[in-house]
């Protein structure tokens, strides 16, 4: 301790404590301060046996209030869950185009339907749901099994090519390797491409029409528009799930590569599948 | 060694609780020195008994003494805590207490009847005139209606107001303190309770030393009951800025409105009566930064409370006797009417100081006393450094002599010429300019944004993943969240047109609209209308990846309009 110290100018005494000839005053603090902080100490203590605070070697003291955090999150889920209720019902009771036609429950089955599809659905067509090459994009106006909001939602309801759901939507091109020629497969590819595009070699097509007609015309239909009873693909328009040009159709007409989706209602349940199909109705190609 | 201290120190104390040592034992042979031991019982004392002499003490030759004093010794111990010395300030007339009756009249009188005036704004926004609107997030001001995007116009008043602190501060000084600063108008309020009360200084000084009589008791509960009422009513006064008045004053007293208005009304309740009643010039001295920043921005040309040493000074509570001795005399007779009237408790007559808010009680308190005995006022004056320093030369002769009130005065007992009076030209000066200068600018740029401020706007944001989409006829399609904001409380039919973008074409999802290049759409009074559109161009029109067009959305009814330059993308290969 350093010796008694007396500011000239104030007449107080210091701490002893000197920065660079610059003392510091021990002036005594006013009573209010002092009370205030002794009401801060008796209030930390109260405030450990209110509430949670002592660390225990498994758990911790809970406080004589019985807080907990944990209830907290539990009521305000309950409490979200209650406020959901009513359009839950809503939803469960409605079909999807009555849904997507209520401004309010449209709003909220989109909500739900964009959250749904960011955890189930994104692994294969993407977190824009704009696919990829084999697996379709949902944006667009095409659609193999149909974009109407019903269509959509049998399609997730059962699934593509999903062996084990009885009802799911099934579609299965043969493989004209082994039924074709190797030149019938290049017309028929020149064709098919020639229907909305430009073919380098057009002498290729007017064979590669009759080859078409010969083996494509059950399920792709006469004009190759396709048909969404069966599933077959439309081959006019600028949308190819598998490639464009003439070898990628050409690969696909040898060995066809063939998607497979699950049936999604086991697994989410029919609320979550009709708030997905309205969502993916929304997303600018539903009918 | 604890008797050799005790017999250093010489002096009865009791120590830990130990009782003294009686009489008796004291006068016991060779403790004569002892006052304080512990060991009570020298004569059991194995210390002193050991060498059977007990010499230890009576020998101060071979006594060993220690240098150094105790450093907690009560002659120099501080205080670890100062209790608050009680002010009470009289009651004072004149022109500045009048003055300051107005300006709590008007604050006050603004503070608690604000939220009950109406505006009519029509059937579809509320009608109260000033109301913070929380819940929906709209401010209104009269005739000003503010979203939360708008809310730079409070910040923008909020730098007005910093600015003009800076000037009324560097022009009269702590004004703000003295005058308008809510705690300096409450506890003068509280201070008025008080005095109807209790009485006037007196009175209550003479109360407040007495003993807890039935009477002091009475005066004091009802001095407190009336506090706290005027503290809930500045509390309740403060919640209806956020709620419809009338309606909320019915829930209040029906006990049906929300806890969070009786929390606030608890919270304020006891905060007003803290501040105004218990703590008062304690808020100002330890609490508030204003004291220090004001302080600081104080030039010489600023006017403070003064007081005028350079004719007070000597004071005498005897003039006429020390006149009579031949030495001169100030005008300051000593009355201490300055500091009974101080509600800081100061005496201003030390000089400016940190803790004077600049009431000016204390220069109609002095006021009072020159004119009852025929002096000129303004001993305690507003007036400038650079007058003050000006005057402190004159009356010292330069320096060289201590204060003499003659050499301010002619021979007829007026003030000579050279005594320096504040002139209002001190206001208007280089940096009152810039202040001036920018707090117009401010002003003037917040009111010009203000009246040319949309009412009607578009905000749009483009989708970005997928960032176009080829449709099967190989055109390509954007999406666009549009959000029409109708910023008035009436409906309006919205229309919006696509400008440019060859060929292409609008679509909304969810609403039964023909869209096309241009749609029209119904919008809620005072509310924000987010659309999904999306915009499709077919592929022969497309001439590059990255194409520009407008959004323009207009109200045909009032012909406002806006619009909201958007960005088309398509793929490189569809160029």
């Amino acid at each position: 301790m350093s010796e008694e110290h007396i500011d000239e100018v104030s007449g107080v005494s210091t701490t002893g404590h000197e920065w660079d000839g610059i003392r510091e005053l021990n002036n005594p603090l006013p009573r209010w301060w002092i009370t205030i902080f002794y009401v801060t100490i008796v209030w930390a203590i109260g405030y450990t046996i209110a509430y949670p605070a002592w660390p225990l070697l498994h758990s911790a003291t809970t406080g004589v209030l019985g807080y907990s955090s944990r209830n907290d999150v539990k009521n305000e889920l309950a409490d979200a869950e209650a406020a959901k209720s009513k359009y839950l019902a809503a939803v469960k009771s409605k079909s999807v185009s009555e849904i997507a036609a209520d401004d309010a429950l449209r709003e909220f089955a989109i909500a739900a339907g964009g959250a749904a599809f960011k955890v189930n659905c994104t692994q294969c067509h993407g977190s824009g749901a704009q696919g990829s090459k084999g697996f379709p994009n949902l944006n667009d106006d095409d659609w193999l099994w149909g974009g109407k909001a019903e269509q959509i939602q049998q399609t997730i309801t059962h699934g593509i090519r999903f062996a084990s759901d009885p009802d799911t939507r099934l579609s299965e091109m043969p493989a004209f390797g082994d039924i074709i020629t190797a030149d019938e497969i290049k017309q028929v590819s020149a064709y098919v491409v020639s229907l909305s595009g430009k073919v380098a070699d057009a002498s290729l097509i007017q064979s590669g029409a009759k080859v078409f007609s010969d083996n494509c015309v059950a399920c792709h239909g006469e004009n190759a528009e396709g048909n969404r009873e069966f599933g077959g693909p439309n081959l006019t328009d600028a949308i190819w799930l598998h490639g464009a040009g003439e070898a990628a159709v050409a690969a696909q007409v040898r060995a066809p590569k063939e998607g497979v989706m699950p049936a999604w209602l086991g697994r989410l349940g029919e609320i979550k599948v009709k708030e997905l199909a309205v969502y993916v109705h929304s997303l600018g190609g539903g009918e | 060694m604890s008797i050799r201290l005790a017999a250093e120190n010489r002096k009865a104390r009791p120590i830990l609780g130990l009782p003294l040592p009686s009489d008796g034992a004291r006068r016991k042979p060779g403790l004569d020195t002892i006052s304080a031991a512990p060991l009570v019982d020298a004569a059991r004392n194995p210390l002193l008994t050991s060498d059977g002499s007990g010499t230890h003490v009576r020998n101060d030759t071979r006594t060993e003494r220690l240098e150094g004093s105790a450093p907690n010794s009560s002659n120099t111990r501080q205080p670890h805590y100062a209790r608050r010395k009680k002010v009470f300030p009289k009651r004072v007339s004149g022109n500045f207490r009048r003055f300051k009756w107005l300006v709590m009249a008007i604050t006050l009188g603004i503070y608690y009847l604000t939220p009950w005036l109406r505006w009519d704004r029509g059937p579809f926004a509320p009608d109260q005139a000033v109301l913070l609107d929380l819940a929906n997030r709209r401010f209104y001001f009269f005739f000003i209606e503010i979203w939360p995007q708008e809310f730079f116009y409070v910040a923008g008043l909020l730098v007005m107001a910093g600015v003009g602190l800076f000037l009324i501060t560097s022009t009269v000084g702590r004004a703000w303190c003295g005058y308008a600063c809510p705690q300096t108008v409450w506890v003068d309020l509280f201070l008025v309770v008080e005095r109807a009360v209790e009485g006037d200084r007196n009175a209550r000084m003479k109360l407040d030393a007495g003993p807890w009589t039935a009477r002091k008791l009475v005066l004091r509960l009802s001095k407190h009951t009336i506090w706290l009422v005027i503290g809930a009513a500045t509390g309740g006064a403060w919640i209806f800025y956020f709620a419809d008045a009338p309606s909320l004053a019915r829930e209040l007293f029906t006990g049906t409105a929300a806890p969070v208005a009786y929390i606030t009304i608890a919270v304020l309740t006891a905060t007003t009566y803290t501040f105004g009643g218990l703590m008062r010039e304690q808020i100002c001295t330890y609490m508030c930064p204003w004291p220090r920043i004001q302080a600081a921005m104080l030039d010489e040309n600023s006017l403070t409370v003064t007081y005028n040493d350079w004719r007070g000074e000597p004071r005498s509570r005897h003039a006429k006797k020390v006149q009579a001795t031949g030495q001169s005399v100030g005008d300051c007779v000593d009355c201490n009417a300055c500091v009974a009237v101080c509600p800081m408790g100061i005496d201003i007559r030390d000089g400016q100081q940190l803790e004077c808010i600049t009431c000016a009680l204390c220069i109609d308190a002095c006021d009072g006393v020159m004119d009852k005995l025929g002096k000129e006022r303004g001993l305690i004056s507003y007036a400038t450094l650079s007058d003050y320093n000006a005057n402190m030369m004159l009356a010292t002769a330069g320096g060289s002599s201590s204060v003499n009130p003659s050499l301010v005065r002619t021979a007829d007992g007026l003030f000579s010429d050279k005594v320096a009076h504040f002139h209002v030209s001190k206001i208007f000066r280089p940096r009152t300019y810039v202040y001036m200068g920018l707090w117009s600018l401010i002003g003037l740029g917040l009111l010009y944004s203000l009246l040319t401020r949309d009412r009607l706007e578009v905000n749009v944001l483009h989708d970005r993943n997928p960032q176009f989409v080829t449709l099967s006829d190989g055109s390509i399609r954007n999406g666009y969240t549009v959000k029409l904001l109708n910023m008035i409380p009436e409906p309006r039919i919205i229309v919006v047109t696509m400008q440019g973008l060859q060929g292409g074409e609008m679509s909304v999802v969810g609403d039964d609209i023909k869209a096309g290049r241009s749609f029209a759409i119904p919008v809620e009074p005072d509310r924000l209308k987010t659309l999904k559109v999306f915009v499709r161009q077919p592929a022969d029109q497309i001439h590059a990846p990255a194409q520009t067009f407008k959004f323009r959305v207009e109200d045909r009814a009032s012909s406002e309009s806006n619009e909201y330059t958007a960005t088309f993308n398509a793929p490189e290969a569809a160029k």
